[in-house]
């Protein structure tokens, strides 16, 4: 079959007859005896190491080789030779983690018993057996488990990054093998499923069995790389193995990201081909010119070669000649120099400890080594939101009871310290992490005040956390939002502990006095809603209902009697929006009995009822939800990393633009943006993008743009709206004012269907910051790629979860902080850390250095190789364009590898423009990577403007000082060996001078490279100039005495000086004068500031004190609620089915678990996208069509609790086809 | 594999000054007060430096004669019609006739130099074999492939192979004085030893092995170069100045850096010529052999004194001076522009 693969259980032979592989994987590269010719023919796919492999084959050929070999053969070995060790040490690390996998264990079914054997020797159609906590083998069908209903819980997070349990199911025919070793050695299910792809959601096959097809999905298949968890055993049929698992198939090839510098390299190398091959035509020409006037008559002493029948013959060898001679344009080095440069400086950025964050025990961690530079370029943030800007811990801060706040300002308690923490040890139940810090609520409580009372009684009744007590007085609770967790700790702490609860009852613990309620209804939280409702029988027999929600929607349904209290409770959420707080309105209602039980009634009806069910309940809903009496507010912090909003502020400094990204909803993602320094209070305006089709989106973008710079309007005819023409790159605008962005998910994704992608950029791209709230990880990816396409800039993607893997993979750089939930974002990244405040060091520090330090590097390097090389072009003219070097073959050959190589590496591995206090001090430094301008091709033809004007003086100073003249003994020293010697000498003088005053950091690592090197030089001058080894291998070491001779000359180190100076006065004079001309922003920082920057780092600057503005009532409606579909239909669902099982308590602590690990799934808010997007492939609307669609499915469920664990899946759940 | 790789067991990093890029370090700025001093010290340097060049340079006498006999009205002018298009050219004779009215301070040194003359063309320049001059008995017999053309002659290893060798220079020179008019010419003894590197003459160039304590015979089986007229065992009587480790041989093997280059003859610091030259009428009697006028060279014999630097060249001297004033012109420049900028700078500052 052409698209399906068949396989039966236990059917070896059958299944080998496919040629299926084996299990055994295979990420290594090479092995012995492959290694050598596949790692030179991977090398020399490379361009560099091609030319310059032609180059050696070119020197090859007598007729044109006018450089002895070696001088290029030495250098290419050196390079191949150094990558070569690296690959094999890389492969050699592959080849071990490939042995070790492949040698672990697994239990195998052979011939009807269970035998341990290697990963590898598993083939397909075995059964395997799985234990508690195993890796899983190879994809496998899950055939029996000791779970009831065949369920397997698996965890993902090596596949996915989702750290939440996954349940499997398998089939219950299969189910019925269960551990029966002989029922499942003559199973013989034949299966015919997929080909092995790479998507991880998706399985159709048909299990035949005993003439019955069955259908298979996804969720039968345990994938390799799982770890199965709270299962005791599982049996499985093996279907896809070794790299055909989905894992294998998954972790195919990385994306390579290459720097821009690489890019503008590769142009670069381009450009001097080009320059080398006109140089080589002009000397060319001269030749042919030179052998028809000179060369031909001069044949009485250097008759022409028999090949050479015309000078215009002549002339076309010489031309190749040329290009041996002047390859050294194109420096063989370069880039394993730019390797060795990026590598050293991720070692920097691994070893740096104010990265390494000690709670953890994590480091900074470079994961590719080849983007270092970019660091230091980056313009575009893209960041995430839960768990990189914020922690995704919420606290109870502040309360607002009965038109009195309690609780302390955030500034204040920063401010003044000896603010004691609230002593809650009256209280044998509370949570000791939970801090508060005013004593008044405390004394309120235990004097007994009613509302205070019944403020926290609701909060710890009004909510679907589950409690778990594992050790008697230590609760746990599960809550499904962390801001409900916060609130029903907080009324825990203060003495109404909520304790248990059954389906239909809650035990509180109310000031160490036990009591139950009946649990009578929860009237759920759903996004429309925006509250939720319980309604309790106290033990006194009273019936309440409690009610917390978003103020806006509380307010309406509060008594009329409430009004006051409203007014000043609404002055209180103010103040606590002003906080970035996230509010929540609390009220409260006692009920009749006789109208509860008629509303009873109708909730049943709406609840049972097959259509329009969730409508009917919400109707119900609010009948009851109405007459409330307020008893106060609540605001909860959503607690942010430390130090983001310095961090951001700082960013902000160095021009940088910080994008929000969040699957968060637009109240809670404005909030944070508020609170950690996106948007500001005194910004000039703030523009919602909320449309839902091309008109309202056109005309609200259109709107923000006339706000923020009205001529960009009036030129922008209906054309420039359509923009037929798409530019190649939008151009900067700079707006009037300060202003931001807030766009969600739908009206994105419709604005870049609908050809309004340059209209928003532009839009987005005048703002100060721009969020993106509702955004799935598809759309994240696409905004940062939205930039990447128009903006020239560097783009840096930082998240944590595996919902910003794509995005992370999608911009230049992608940074993984490394901590909470899995490792996929991290393991996807470019870098990665645990806190996001180190950012602004990866960026302001390392980037920065790395960025100098490469752009220092690439301009020496070039300037080196042109002064170097552009000598045997002046040398042309005067030896008849014959192709003669101007240095010994050895300077030649040792020239970029040994004498100059180090002084440059240290140059580019230690230097600091600026130390990383003043780095931190002045963002504004940061702005030169941004617009590249420390190396560009401007910058690259001073470079060669630079060495042509050195290569001109190096050769004509030592030219003229030889030219007919003499030394003091009378001897001539027009020899061409003292002319090299000299030039070659004057070089190395110039080279080391230039990079003298390029470093500007001398540690001593500099002084012994610099000085070393060419200490170094004089050394190697003498062995290769002395007597026994040229006269050891005489036709290759030809310079014998030469140095002794010609440096005993005062006039030669004349020279040398005159040459140096000439070269030198002209950049020290640049260096001097170009700050006071044309002042950069590092300039500023130079001396003269020294002053000022010794002040800043005695006293810092206090954080930038809130301004306490009113702002726009929107922010209020930030409520403490996850925009998720709360647990009550699975708390009340044991009630609506009134049916008790044994399995009760074994399946109770399961669902729990999986509420532990699904709460700390939703919790993260954006993550749930990662299923919006499942939803969203499959046509069904998101969010919100989600919500209404559960309950229903809950009366076609059969048995009681599995119904629990089925909704706890919410969303995955599906329906599970058993027969086809 | 991608999913076993975890940051676990990860520790601290070492707090050293290396890893934190913390080495201690000198950070120097160009600032005007380093900058401006140093341009003028430079500067000053630089032209004291210079004069003292200029003049030493100027000091020293020379006195140059071109005998090519290009369009001359020379007596050399007859063997330069002669050797056109023969080669080898024969022999011919001519003179050069000068006077010095003062004494010509010594030593005095005879060079010739030739233009127009690419000893410094790549094939030129590579067509020996110094295993061969090295005076290996191998490479005697063997010579390298450099050589060619003039590396076999007729089926015989030539030795010194190569076009460098085969183009010896052989144009020889005797110097007369006449110290009255009608006194007789008086030969000046011409001090032809140590002309050639110490390093190439002991070292460098070794005649091969004796055999039987001949030269010659060490030589047998070799063909000199075919521009030769003798071998090279027989370039001279002198035991110790002949074969490969002839004066004149090695001098000229120390190929040239430019198409006009000067090669050494011979000294004059012998007897009444130690001080140099006295007054008087002098001739040179050259022996014209080697043709240069058909690739348009030309042949020059130079008499030159020396001064503590060497021979007569003005260059030094005059970029000293150059590249003195420009310093102090550029540090001016500077200044100026510091002053004008700088005050801006600190507004700017104030500004802030």
């Amino acid at each position: 079959s052409e698209n399906e693969r068949l396989l039966q259980a236990n059917n070896r032979e059958l299944t080998s007859s496919f040629g299926y592989p084996d299990n055994a994987i295979k990420t290594s590269k090479y092995n012995a005896l492959n290694f050598l010719p596949m790692n030179l023919f991977e090398q020399f796919r490379k361009l560099a190491n091609a030319y310059f492999l032609v180059l050696v084959f070119l020197q090859m050929i007598p007729q044109i080789s006018s450089l002895a070999s070696y001088t290029t053969v030495i250098p290419l070995m050196v390079v191949l030779s150094i990558t070569a060790v690296k690959d094999a040490i890389d492969d050699l690390k592959r080849h071990q983690s490939d042995h070790q996998v492949n040698n672990r264990s697994v239990l195998l079914l052979v011939d009807g018993r269970m035998e341990e054997d290697k990963w590898m020797n598993v083939q397909v159609g075995d059964i395997i057996k799985l234990k508690n906590n195993e890796c899983v083998t190879a994809d496998i069908l899950l055939l029996s488990s000791s779970e009831s209903h065949g369920l397997a819980y698996v965890e993902t997070a090596e596949l996915d990054g989702e750290t939440n349990l996954k349940v499997k199911q398998a089939l219950s025919v299969t189910n019925d093998l269960e551990d029966n070793l002989e029922l499942l050695s003559t199973f013989d299910g034949e299966i015919k499923c997929d080909l092995p792809n790479n998507k991880l959601d998706r399985f159709t096959g048909i299990l035949t069995y005993k003439g019955q097809k069955y259908l298979l999905d996804h969720d039968k298949l345990l994938l390799r790389g799982c770890i199965l968890r709270n299962t005791d055993w599982c049996y499985g049929v093996v279907v896809y193995t070794g790299p055909d698992t989905k894992l294998m198939q998954n972790s195919g090839k990385a994306i390579f990201k290459r720097t821009q510098m690489d890019q503008l390299l590769n142009v670069l190398v381009l450009w001097i081909f080009l320059l080398l091959a006109i140089m080589c035509f002009i000397i060319a020409v001269g030749h042919g010119i030179w052998q028809s006037k000179i060369g031909y008559y001069f044949q009485i002493f250097l008759p022409w070669e028999n090949y050479v029948s015309s000078s215009v013959v002549s002339a076309t060898l010489i031309y190749w000649s040329y290009i041996i001679i002047l390859n050294t344009m194109v420096p063989i080095s370069l880039y394993i120099s730019v390797e060795i440069i990026r590598l050293g400086n991720s070692f920097y950025i691994n070893w740096d400890r104010k990265m390494f964050y000690a709670p953890k025990n994590t480091p900074a961690q470079a994961r590719t080594t080849t983007l270092n530079e970019e660091l230091g370029q980056v313009k575009y943030v893209f960041s995430d939101k839960t768990g990189t800007l914020t922690q995704n811990i919420m606290t109870f801060n502040r309360c607002s009871i009965n038109g009195k706040v309690y609780g302390m300002h955030n500034c204040h308690k920063r401010l003044i310290k000896k603010y004691k923490k609230v002593d809650f040890s009256y209280n044998k139940l509370a949570n000791p992490n939970f801090l508060f810090y005013d004593n008044t609520l405390v004394e309120a409580v235990k004097s007994g005040d009613k509302w205070v009372h019944l403020f926290f009684l609701s909060l710890s009744l009004c909510h679907t956390v589950m409690s778990e007590e594992k050790v008697e007085g230590e609760l746990v609770y599960q809550a499904q939002s962390p801001d409900e967790g916060a609130l029903v700790t907080a009324a825990r702490n203060f003495g109404f502990v909520f304790r248990a609860r059954t389906s239909d009852t809650i035990t509180m613990v109310e000031m160490g006095e036990t009591k139950v309620y009946q649990l009578l209804a929860i009237l759920d939280f759903s996004n429309v809603r925006k509250r939720m409702s319980v309604i309790v029988r106290t033990p006194e027999d009273q019936l309440l209902l409690f009610c917390k929600g978003a103020d806006t929607i509380i307010c309406e349904l509060l008594h009329s009697s409430c009004k006051d209290l409203t007014n000043v409770t609404m002055e209180h959420l103010d103040d606590f929006a002003t906080e970035g707080l996230r509010t929540l309105m609390v009220a409260y209602r006692e009920l009749d009995v006789t109208f509860f039980q008629a509303w009873r009634h109708k909730h049943s009806v709406a609840y049972l009822s097959l259509e329009d069910r969730e409508n009917k309940l919400s109707i119900v809903y609010e009948e009851i939800e109405k007459d409330l009496m307020l008893l106060g507010a609540t605001a909860i912090e959503d607690k942010l990393q430390d130090a983001v909003p310095e961090t951001i502020i700082t960013l902000s400094k160095a021009k940088i633009k910080i994008w929000v990204l969040t699957g968060d909803k637009q109240e809670t993602a404005v909030n944070i943006a508020y609170s950690c320094s996106i948007f500001e209070e005194d910004m000039d305006g703030v523009f919602m993008v909320q449309g839902n089709n091309y008109e309202t989106i056109c005309q609200e973008l259109r709107t923000a743009r006339a706000k923020m710079k009205p001529e960009s309007v009036l030129e922008s005819d209906p054309t420039n709206i359509c923009l037929p023409m798409k530019p190649k790159i939008v151009p900067d605008e700079v707006p009037k004012g300060r202003y931001g962005l807030v766009i969600n998910g739908y009206s994105l994704a419709c604005a870049l269907e609908e050809n309004l992608e340059l209209e928003l950029l532009q839009v987005a791209c005048m703002c100060k910051g721009v969020i993106c709230c509702r955004m799935t990880p598809l759309q994240k990816a696409q905004v940062v790629q939205l930039v990447k396409r128009y903006k020239k800039v560097v783009t840096l993607a930082i998240g944590d979860g595996a919902n910003d893997v794509s995005m992370i993979k999608a911009a230049h750089i992608g940074v993984g902080i490394s901590g909470l939930e899995g490792m996929q974002a991290m393991l996807n990244s470019d870098f990665s850390f645990s806190q996001f405040h180190y950012l602004q060091r990866l960026l302001l520090v390392h980037g920065r250095w790395t960025y100098n330090r490469m752009c220092k590097f690439l301009s020496f390097f070039f300037y080196k190789n042109f002064v170097f090389t552009l000598v045997h072009f002046w040398y042309a003219f005067y030896n008849g364009f014959s192709a003669q070097t101007v240095y010994d073959s050895w300077f030649i050959a040792c020239y970029n590898l040994i004498y100059t190589s180090l002084p440059v590496l240290g140059l580019s591995l230690f230097d600091q423009d600026v130390n990383e206090t003043w780095s931190l001090c002045f963002p504004e430094l940061y702005e030169a990577g941004q617009h590249n301008l420390s190396f560009n091709k401007k910058k690259f033809m001073d470079c060669v403007l630079h060495g042509i004007y050195s290569s001109f003086v190096l050769f004509f100073v030592p030219m003229w000082t030889i030219c007919s003249s003499e030394c003091s003994d009378g001897k001539d020293i027009s020899d061409f060996q003292t002319f090299s010697l000299i030039v070659q000498t004057s070089l190395m003088c110039v080279v080391t001078m230039q990079i003298a005053l390029k470093t500007t950091y001398w540690t001593v690592m500099s002084h012994l490279l610099i000085w070393g090197s060419l200490g170094f030089y004089f050394c190697m001058l003498f062995l290769l100039y002395s007597d026994g080894l040229c006269l050891m291998f005489p036709n290759i070491f030809q310079f014998l005495g030469v140095a002794r001779n010609s440096l005993s000359e005062t006039q030669l180190w004349l020279s040398v000086v005159l040459s140096t100076v000439l070269c030198v006065i002209p950049t020290v004079g640049y260096i001097f004068i170009k700050p006071l001309l044309f002042p950069v922003s590092v300039d500023k920082v130079g001396a003269r500031q020294l002053p000022r920057i010794r002040h800043c780092m005695k006293y810092p600057v206090p954080p930038p004190k809130r301004a306490r503005l009113k702002r726009p009532s929107f922010r209020r409606s930030a409520y403490a609620f996850s925009h998720q579909q709360g647990f009550g239909a699975i708390i009340t669902s044991g009630k609506m089915t009134k049916l008790r099982s044994k399995k009760k308590d074994k399946l109770l602590r399961k669902s729990h678990l999986m509420l532990v690990s699904h709460h700390r799934f939703q919790a993260s808010s954006q993550t749930s996208n990662v299923e919006g997007v499942e939803r969203d492939s499959v046509g069904l609307p998101p969010a919100r069509g989600r919500v209404s669609s559960c309950p229903a499915r809950l009366p076609g469920l059969s048995g009681s609790f599995q119904g629990v664990t089925c909704e706890a899946l919410v969303g995955r759940g599906g329906s599970r086809g058993e027969r086809a | 594999m991608t999913w076993s790789a975890t940051a676990r067991g990860a520790h601290q990093p070492d707090n050293t000054a290396f890893t934190q890029q913390r080495l201690p370090a000198w950070h120097p700025l160009l600032s005007a007060s380093i900058t401006l001093p140093l341009f003028f010290c430079a500067g000053l340097a630089f032209l004291g430096l210079g004069l003292g060049l200029y003049y030493s340079s100027n000091a020293i006498q020379e006195l140059e004669y071109d005998y090519t006999g290009d369009a001359d009205e020379g007596s050399c002018a007859t063997c330069a019609t002669e050797d056109q298009g023969r080669a080898p050219p024969p022999r011919c004779s001519c003179s050069w006739y000068f006077t010095l009215s003062e004494l010509f301070p010594g030593p005095v040194y005879l060079y010739y130099e030739l233009t127009g003359f690419y000893q410094n063309n790549r094939r030129y320049g590579v067509s020996r074999d110094d295993a061969q001059l090295s005076g290996l008995p191998s490479a005697l017999h063997h010579p390298a492939n450099e050589c060619a053309p003039y590396q076999y002659s007729a089926g015989l290893p030539v030795a010194p192979c190569g076009a460098v060798a085969n183009s010896l220079f052989n144009d020889t020179f005797t110097l007369w004085h006449r110290r009255q008019p009608d006194a007789p010419y008086v030969e000046v003894p011409l001090d032809r030893s140590a002309i050639a590197w110490w390093t190439d003459y002991h070292i460098k160039f070794r005649n091969p092995p004796l055999v039987n304590g001949s030269l010659a015979l060490a030589f047998k089986g070799t063909a000199p170069p075919p521009n030769w007229p003798v071998p090279v065992y027989e370039l001279s009587s002198d035991p110790n100045n002949t074969g490969f480790v002839n004066q004149d041989f090695v001098v000229w093997m120390r190929t040239a850096a430019l198409p006009t280059f000067r090669k050494l003859y011979a000294r004059i610091r012998q007897g009444n010529y130690s001080a140099g030259l006295p007054s008087g009428a002098y001739r040179v009697d050259i022996a014209y052999n080697y043709p240069v006028r058909a690739f348009g060279g030309h042949k020059l014999l130079v008499f030159s004194n020396i001064s503590w630097m060497g021979g007569k060249n003005p260059f030094l001297g005059i970029a000293y001076l150059v590249v003195g004033s420009l310093c102090i012109v550029m540090g001016f420049v500077m200044l100026a522009v510091y002053i004008r900028y700088q005050d801006q700078d600190d507004d700017d500052n104030d500004d802030e």
